[in-house]
């Protein structure tokens, strides 16, 4: 299969449609030239109205050395956690395991499992445990984590997790459909993991 | 090449993403102490409008208000 990969590396690529890859750079758009241009001739003297894709503020550059700090984006659905915050290192609870990302990391898209993410910065560590999300990190270390519920360590119960524990195992060794095992087995991680980030 | 990658449990199951990262979401709210228990629960209410559709047309909307888990469970009745 791969008798004829140095011939096909070195052929140039041909491609009538270079797609943009979604890490290069974009401009800060500054509005459709050819609507600004009408605008102007027919009212020259109001600015043009703005689109909301002029508001966005586009990417910050890839620096060419490793910054010193991650920047952490950490959203929930009704409230943003950290917003922009410089870090040093943020431990994420990913599928494949824990995660450490430090400024420069590559590039990642991780799938979270519910555990607990760290935020270390200097000799603080702010721990959350998150239900379930995502993680993205970016070239110039940027890291944008997304939760649907996180909640600091000290908010958790652990009566209602011992509780809760007992409750789905019994569920997963009584369940009978594909459906009923599958939500008796999201129950049993999430609460060994509630469990775990308690005693840890 | 691997075209049948390893699917979670819970997509094998039938389950999807959001249907289970919601579900990951009401189990830890379960958990909270309170008060924070409380405020948690008022989030977990969902505020949504269902309008059956007969021949191309919607018939009135139902709005409801209802405990997100309570809808996983009654799939149908909506």
């Amino acid at each position: 299969m791969f008798r004829r990969a140095t011939s096909i590396l070195t052929r140039p690529i041909l491609s009538g449609r270079r797609r943009p890859f979604s890490t290069d750079l974009q401009e800060a758009y500054t509005g459709d030239a050819n609507f600004i241009e009408a605008w102007q001739k027919v009212v020259p003297n109001i600015e043009p109205p703005k689109t909301p894709l002029s508001f966005m503020k586009p990417r910050p550059p890839t620096p060419s050395s490793v910054p010193s700090k991650l920047t952490v984006n950490f959203v929930l659905p009704y409230a943003s956690e950290l917003s922009a915050k410089e870090v040093d290192m943020v431990i994420i609870p990913a599928t494949t395991g824990q995660m450490g990302v430090l400024p420069g990391h590559v590039s990642t898209i991780a799938e979270l499992k519910p555990g607990v993410l760290s935020v270390h910065e200097g000799n603080d560590v702010a721990k959350y445990f998150v239900s379930s999300g995502f993680a993205f990190v970016h070239a110039n270390s940027f890291a944008d984590i997304i939760a649907v519920e996180a909640v600091p360590l000290d908010q958790i119960d652990a009566n209602q997790v011992q509780k809760g524990l007992a409750e789905f195992t019994q569920k997963l060794s009584s369940a009978t459909t594909d459906l009923e095992k599958a939500e008796a087995q999201i129950g049993v991680d999430v609460h060994s993991a509630l469990n775990f980030a308690l005693q840890g | 090449m691997a075209s049948n990658a390893a699917v979670p449990f819970w997509r094998a199951a039938g389950m999807t993403y959001i249907t289970y990262s919601n579900i990951c979401a009401n189990l830890v709210r379960n958990c909270l102490k309170e008060p924070h228990k409380t405020e948690a629960l008022t989030r977990e209410k969902v505020h949504f409008s269902v309008s059956k559709w007969t021949e191309g047309k919607p018939e009135k909307p139902i709005t409801k208000m209802m405990i997100l888990t309570k809808i996983i469970d009654r799939g149908e009745d909506l």
